[in-house]
């Protein structure tokens, strides 16, 4: 027997939020009548984000066994002070010791990712659970979504796009530099070297299948024939765009597992497979 | 090949009302409103239900069908087990007047609100022309048959029904893109998306997406292009200067 509301009442659950009790909806007090397994989702999400969030700000914070000649962790690239670790691009400023060089650069890939139109449905349901999950009512007795102070800040998320495509830049050269051997010469490949490339490409893939990107290379457009080549872009560009979330996971599983394979070399537990 | 399967189906109005169980036959092949439909001719001659094409087009038939919103004549018996209970509730979201029967009037309301379509001026041979490349993101949203799925799922207004007076739902969210979108309109809507209609209460968590029966990409093509678009307006400063400097006289 279901549990339900007396009559006269009206709804108990959902609806009583900011504006007080809902008028009038059928009275149903349970929080949601789904039979399947509707909570799966948001703990997968949690889990698995939360178990890179430790990785990576282990990482970040640990200073240390992120080169291993000529491999750069991501994580640390571009290495921006002079305390960095081999030879590295650019080396802008020396910094106090304690500071790890991953600090001053990580900012921007967390903010994309913070700030992407796919990882904010994936947080704002697993862990703010604002909704857990369609049709299960969220436990907030009040919602503003993004129209308020920190969360409208949302909205600079191109911009976030624009440092992300630089980076991506960046790395690409740091994949391509890993064609040199340990002593600077060229014709060196390793299976570093494939790993540096794959995830260069993998968050190049996430970055230019972004929902702002799209807006940017011709979603903004209200005539498409007057402009053949942002059309063609932007229908490009659209199709990649629907796998933003397949690329948003894959990236993410692929920027952790090169750090973590420079990070296995640099403490000697493997050593590089040569190709040639 | 039929069997006997048990529903549960909220039955009551305004002043209260609760899940009441029922076993009724179901043949091969049928959906979830032919059973319904025999419910009421069988059982419960009260029954109110609103149908109407019985072929997901008119968009009549939304309920909840085991807590997802769904239309009723589109969900197939075949997608439960035989000793599966189904339980069938009205749309959460919106007043119910009896059993099935919700009032959908808010949705009416803010459809009315929309700034209609307003073309430019027609060519001297009296003609409007426009490219088929230019209206295929709007024809997307044209699919859209009212069912109010989207509207009923959508947290910010289903949990929260002191912001459907800021929140006008996925719908007319799509109906807004539409129109900004069209190569002959030439209202700006963007303000008014963000100010009148609450753009920015979407937190794009998508539920409008899954629901939709047509299988329009609400979030996607439609809401994030039209959050853009307002970004465009009001959050982007370079874009801002363009718009000063005559780069951009539409931003």
């Amino acid at each position: 027997m279901t549990a339900t509301a007396p009559r006269g009442t009206g709804a108990v659950t959902p609806g009583r939020g900011d504006g007080g009790p809902a008028p009038r909806r059928a009275a149903i007090a349970e929080r949601t009548l789904r039979t399947d397994r509707w909570w799966v989702q948001p703990l997968v999400t949690v889990v698995v984000l939360v178990l890179f969030i430790a990785y990576s700000t282990f990482r970040a914070f640990q200073n240390a066994y992120y080169y291993a000649e000529p491999y750069v962790s991501p994580f640390y690239s571009p290495c921006i002070t002079t305390r960095c670790e081999g030879d590295s691009f650019p080396e802008f400023f020396e910094g106090p010791s304690w500071i790890s060089p991953a600090l001053y650069i990580l900012v921007l890939p967390l903010g994309i990712r913070l700030t992407c139109y796919y990882y904010r449905k994936a947080y704002y349901r697993s862990f703010w659970l604002s909704p857990p999950a369609c049709a299960v009512a969220e436990p907030h007795g009040r919602y503003t979504g993004e129209t308020r102070l920190p969360l409208i800040g949302q909205n600079i998320h191109r911009y976030f796009l624009y440092a992300a495509l630089v980076f991506n830049v960046i790395l690409f050269y740091e994949a391509f530099a890993s064609f040199r051997d340990e002593t600077g010469e060229w014709g060196h490949m390793g299976l570093g070297t494939l790993i540096l490339l794959v995830n260069a490409v993998l968050l190049f893939m996430y970055s230019i299948s972004c929902h702002s990107c799209r807006h940017i290379v011709g979603g903004r457009l209200n005539s498409f024939s007057k402009h053949p080549l942002r059309y063609r872009a932007w229908t490009w560009v659209s199709k990649q765009n629907a796998r933003h979330m397949q690329y948003a996971w894959i990236s993410l599983f692929g920027v952790a597992f090169a750090d973590f394979y420079v990070f296995l070399l640099a403490t000697g537990t493997i050593s590089d497979l040569r190709f040639f | 090949m039929s069997y006997d399967a048990t529903f549960r189906v909220w039955r009551g109005d305004a002043e209260g009302g609760d899940l009441q169980s029922f076993t009724v036959a179901v043949n091969e092949g049928e959906v979830v409103l032919d059973v319904i439909h025999r419910l009421q001719s069988t059982q419960v001659g009260d029954l109110a239900v609103r149908w109407n094409c019985k072929a997901g087009k008119c968009g009549s038939c939304s309920a909840e069908i085991n807590g997802r919103p769904r239309l009723m004549c589109m969900t197939r018996m075949s997608t439960f087990g035989e000793d599966e209970t189904v339980t069938v509730t009205p749309l959460r979201a919106f007043p119910v007047i009896r059993d099935l029967v919700t009032d959908v009037s808010f949705n009416y309301e803010q459809a009315a609100r929309i700034p209609a379509f307003t073309p430019k001026a027609r060519e001297e041979d009296g003609n409007h022309r426009m490219q088929q490349v230019d209206v295929e993101r709007s024809q997307e949203f044209r699919k859209c048959i009212e069912c109010w799925l989207c509207q009923d799922v959508c947290h910010v207004i289903r949990d929260h029904e002191g912001n459907k007076a800021a929140f006008s739902g996925p719908r007319f969210m799509i109906r807004l893109a539409e129109l900004d979108m069209h190569p002959l309109d030439t209202v700006d809507r963007r303000d008014a998306a963000q100010d009148e209609f609450g753009l920015g209460y979407c937190n794009i968590t998508k539920c409008c997406s899954e629901v939709c029966p047509e299988g329009i990409h609400i979030t996607d093509n439609g809401i994030i292009p039209l959050k853009e678009r307002v970004v465009d307006r009001r959050f982007d400063p370079l874009t801002w200067l363009g718009s000063k400097i005559g780069r951009r006289p539409q931003a």
